[in-house]
């Protein structure tokens, strides 16, 4: 056994991200003051560095440094509109704050939909339809054609407006036979994932802060 | 031994590139050139592109490919200065050096023609949506079937006022240009009216400062309308951190010591919705989740006790507020989809049978 020795410059936050850990873990008996005090921790670096990260890396590079060598003006205007966010702390004029609100919707509604039309309908339309070349091989064929059948069965679960009766019925049944069978392979996907990640935090409590495991 | 040298020094000399053209890369913002060239018949490590400026001596690299590439996007070059091309076959010997291309300029383009398919599908759907709205405006009835998900919310809402515990709703870890992030924001607007009216506390934590702000806005208009603007306060919607997990953190903690008699988790999630759902169920909470991440969806499925399922969120404002005009929009949505089907099958058929180009068409 070799246990990361505290007393040097290394060994030190090894422990200290050990006992972090242990007492993040700890939440797994139940919510108890080393869990709070991880997490209070944890919340308050990260708004720490988030604040030191958005003045280092974005306030002063994009706009405060060009503004005030009288470059990109342009930003005044556009830093004043993004300013009106801290109107919400002055009670009388609070409502400017509506201002960024809605162009900040307004943006990203407009910027999204093109986006969203193009890679979720027009991309997965064109994936979807089966051509003679999706049969150039019987497996790829065979897949083409069940993707085909899933799809429609499950655009049509979705269908909110009409009642679930006649056709309807057994091919929205079928779409959510299709459905499940997706997040199946999806939970199982993503479980192992989620335990790889668990198998890195002990190899680092059993091995870089023990020293049981190399 | 001078046979032998001479016939490695043959080896050494390749045919260069040929064919070297450039051209401006389409439907860009500018400041990218698309070189191509016809490759080297011998065998050859690699390529270098040069570059020239119109009226320039020197011949600039600009990057290299594999050996198996013909093609190269130089994605430094400056808008509107007219440039050359150069293609040199890199071997272990001497490079072989290709003729200069044609002189070819970067602009940017106003429109991208990739996305006209997208517009025309915009205007449709956007046409089918309009049209369902004036129909809902002149009172045309216009039906909605059961979501079982929300129809629980109504339940949720009774049993966290009946326990006298408060509502935690989490909209979501996601900028506010996501469309989930969007559709948990109208349902927080719901969800708000109903706490406002009940006198159930409402507990919003954030990890988007923009959502933050909108979500805050959003819960002061809905206790205005419910006629409690005296029940707003500034605590109900407060921002966290935008680190994901130092905010899982905090709202695990949040459940745990506030013991919400109901979590809301709706919006858009990532790795931490199983972190987020499990500490619900473990807590006793009634959980209501709902998003259109496919990989999350599996989580909130087997933790939370109901689901909605991408298509259901978007559904679900119209659904809890039962306002006409949001109905009609459900139902522009659903001819939208119908259409998709119907898009989908005709296009199989037309490829099948009649050898149709259908995917160039989109």
């Amino acid at each position: 056994m070799n246990i990361a020795n505290p007393l040097t410059p290394e060994g030190i936050w090894v422990w200290v991200a050990a006992i972090l850990t242990m007492a993040v873990f700890s939440f797994l008996y139940r919510e108890n003051p080393f869990y709070r005090f991880a997490e209070h921790l944890f919340v308050g670096i990260a708004n720490g560095y988030a604040i030191t990260f958005y003045w280092h890396r974005i306030l002063v590079p994009y706009l405060f440094s060009p503004v005030s060598q009288g470059q990109k003006l342009y930003l005044i205007p556009i830093a004043m509109i993004g300013a009106l966010y801290f109107t919400r702390f002055i009670p009388k004029v609070s409502w400017l704050v509506r201002f960024p609100i809605a162009i900040a919707l307004g943006y990203g509604a407009g910027a999204s939909i093109p986006r969203s039309v193009d890679a979720t309908i027009i991309q997965q339309l064109k994936a979807t339809i089966v051509t003679r070349a999706s049969f150039a091989d019987w497996q790829q064929g065979v897949w083409a054609v069940i993707i085909l059948l899933g799809v429609i069965c499950t655009i049509s679960y979705f269908f909110f407006s009409s009642e679930r009766k006649g056709l309807l019925k057994p091919i929205s049944y079928v779409g959510v036979v299709f459905i499940m069978v997706g997040f199946g392979a999806s939970f199982g996907y993503t479980v192992m994932a989620r335990i790889s990640l668990f198998i890195g935090r002990l190899q680092f409590l059993l091995g870089d802060w023990l020293g049981l495991i190399r | 031994m001078f046979a032998s040298t001479l016939a490695a020094l043959v080896l050494l000399v390749v045919t260069p590139p040929t064919g070297v053209s450039a051209v401006d890369r389409p439907n860009d913002g500018g400041r990218a050139i698309i070189v191509t060239w016809t490759r080297s018949p011998d065998p050859v490590t690699g390529y270098r592109i040069l570059r020239q400026p119109e009226g320039g001596e020197a011949w600039d690299t600009v990057g290299f490919t594999g050996p198996r590439l013909a093609s190269f996007v130089d994605e430094g070059t400056p808008d509107g200065v007219r440039s050359r091309y150069r293609v040199l076959a890199l071997t272990d010997g001497e490079p072989a050096e290709s003729e200069p291309s044609g002189y070819a300029v970067s602009t940017p383009q106003w429109f991208n023609t990739n996305y006209i398919p997208a517009l025309v599908f915009t205007f449709v759907f956007g046409f089918l949506i309009i049209f369902f709205l004036r129909q809902a405006k002149r009172g045309a009835k216009l039906f909605m079937r059961r979501i079982a998900g929300l129809d629980a919310v109504e339940e949720a809402l009774g049993r966290a006022t009946e326990m006298g515990r408060p509502i935690l709703y989490v909209p979501g870890l996601s900028s506010i240009d996501d469309v989930a992030t969007i559709a948990s924001i109208n349902i927080l607007g719901e969800v708000a009216k109903k706490t406002a009216k009940f006198g159930t506390p409402l507990i919003v934590p954030n990890r988007d400062p923009i959502v933050y702000t909108v979500a805050r806005e959003t819960v002061k208009q809905s206790y205005t309308e419910a006629g409690r603007p005296d029940a707003f306060h500034q605590d109900i919607v407060f921002f966290v951190t935008d680190q994901q997990f130092a905010y899982a953190a905090a709202v695990d903690g949040i459940m745990t010591r506030e013991k919400p008699a109901t979590n809301f988790l709706i919006g858009m999630f990532w790795a931490e919705s199983l972190i987020l759902a499990e500490t619900g169920a473990m807590s006793g909470a009634v959980q209501i989740a709902g998003t259109d991440a496919l990989s999350q969806l599996p989580f909130f499925i087997t933790a939370c006790d109901y689901t909605l399922i991408g298509e259901e969120l978007y559904a679900a404002s119209a659904y809890l507020s039962r306002e006409p005009v949001l109905l009609g929009a459900i139902k522009g949505q659903d001819y939208s989809k119908a259409l998709i089907l119907v898009l989908i099958i005709v296009g199989t058929l037309l490829a099948v049978a009649f050898r149709a180009p259908v995917l160039e068409l989109l």
